[in-house]
């Protein structure tokens, strides 16, 4: 027995290793997976200001462009607004209840953005007393950003797309033919639309947008261009094509956050027909 | 190890780790090399640290950076493997008979070529562990193996450029 207990003395060393990689390991995984409760984030307060303190000093230096972006599109939906005004010589009509807005839309501040890993997150500077709830989709004026994945009081951490573990549901504007778009963990300014079959005449330079089969995005939220397509070399019944995103991912300053009023229906409808909803 | 020298090493930590938290968190050279500048910290600490209390100071200094880069565990596993890997690597390539017991393995004290040969595996092996917990299942393996060798390279100036600036000759800080 004492020798036993000295040679676990002696490897006293070893054995504290093991447990902290055991321990590091476990965050990983614990902190990687889509529903699991990250308790160490940057959501956490302190760390939330801190990062904000920063963002404060290093998007002073990019406020010219975001004003620019506002503006334009301020401008743009000005002219949607003009498009969409009642004439005052027709009679607006009762629409049916299902056309009534679904989707609600919130503005926040990106006060943290990574996208040198092959797990990239954001930060935003609005939580839970703003309203926002995991599972919200982000996006901004170029096209999508990400989804919320966790919340606090007043910070928001959020998937980015280049993110290898999310999915997003999305489909060729042109053909109306649908894939899921994910990001294969290398070039930060490209994502691949997977599940589209090799029949599809896909082009380069055709416009990918967001499909609204999911519950996250509206439909036609813009994504990015074809710019590559060729056979996937491990199931030939699909095509492998890249899109270029169309959203600076190193230049976030303002983003928009969208959520789906009837997303808890439209979940619980998948669960029960045990669907696996992508985002 | 006196008080003194306790605090300067704790200074040292702590102005690094901010620099590498507010300067080098999206700094890669090519999208492929990061800079780690915070591990030399860790690798000038005194080999009078044993590996028990060197592998504690590593852990929380990897779990705060891993906080602030939204990266969780990743950091923290590989700086705990660098400080385990640190007391032995130190003790095989140090010449016979051993550093003097005092001794900071930093620049000044030890000379260049010693300090690279002594610096370098320790930072590979550092950004091997972070970029395989990072790509895990995803990137391919000489994406990782490179990514690691340059970010190794990339640090390893880092610290050298570092300790030439703002070292002095005689003492470590």
């Amino acid at each position: 027995m004492l020798r036993i207990l000295q040679f676990l003395y002696r490897v006293r060393a070893f054995l504290l290793f093991a447990f902290l990689e055991f321990l590091a390991i476990w965050m990983i995984v614990a902190n990687n997976s889509p529903q699991g409760a990250a308790f160490f984030n940057s959501s956490n307060e302190l760390v939330g200001n801190a990062l904000k303190k920063q963002a404060d000093v290093v998007q002073f230096f990019s406020l010219a462009d975001a004003n620019a972006a506002l503006v334009e599109e301020n401008a743009s939906l000005k002219q949607e607004l003009l498009r969409l005004q009642v004439k005052p010589d027709s009679m607006p009509l009762a629409i049916d209840s299902t056309l009534k807005a679904t989707f609600e839309f919130k503005g926040a501040r990106v006060v943290a953005n990574s996208l040198r890993f092959s797990q990239n997150y954001l930060t935003l500077y609005k939580g839970a007393k703003d309203g926002i709830k995991p599972g919200m989709g982000v996006f901004n004026s170029q096209g999508i950003v990400g989804r919320v994945k966790s919340v606090s009081e007043n910070y928001s951490v959020a998937f980015s797309v280049l993110n290898t573990s999310l999915l997003i549901s999305a489909k060729i504007k042109s053909s109306e033919v649908f894939g899921s778009v994910q990001w294969d963990g290398g070039n930060a300014s490209e994502v691949q639309l997977l599940y589209v079959p090799r029949h599809v005449k896909a082009r380069k330079g055709d416009t990918v947008i967001t499909s609204g089969f999911n519950a996250v995005f509206p439909e036609g939220l813009l994504i990015g261009q074809i710019s590559k397509v060729e056979v996937n070399k491990k199931d030939p019944n699909y095509l492998a094509i890249t899109v270029k995103l169309s959203t600076d991912f190193s230049k976030l300053t303002y983003v928009y956050l969208v959520e789906n009023t009837q997303f808890q229906e439209i979940d619980s409808l998948y669960r029960q027909s045990d669907l696996i909803n992508e985002y | 190890m006196n008080i003194r020298n306790l605090i300067s090493y704790g200074f040292l930590i702590l102005v690094l780790g901010l620099v590498q938290i507010l300067f080098l968190k999206n700094l890669a050279v090519f999208g492929h090399a990061f800079g780690f500048l915070y591990l030399l910290g860790l690798l000038i600490l005194p080999s009078t640290i044993r590996t028990i209390p060197l592998m504690l100071i590593a852990f929380c200094l990897g779990f705060i950076l891993d906080v602030f880069f939204e990266t969780i565990g990743m950091h923290t596993a590989a700086a705990t493997l660098f400080a385990f890997l640190k007391p032995i690597w130190l003790k095989a390539a140090s010449p016979t008979g051993g550093f003097d017991e005092a001794e900071e393995p930093s620049l000044g004290q030890i000379g260049f070529g010693r300090y690279i040969s002594y610096a370098f595996p320790l930072l590979f092996v550092y950004a091997l562990a972070f970029f395989i917990a990072d790509q895990w299942g995803t990137g391919g393996f000489f994406g990782v193996l490179s990514k690691s060798f340059f970010s190794a390279l990339f640090t390893l100036m880092l610290t050298l450029v570092v300790q030439l600036l703002f070292f002095s000759r005689k003492r470590g800080i």
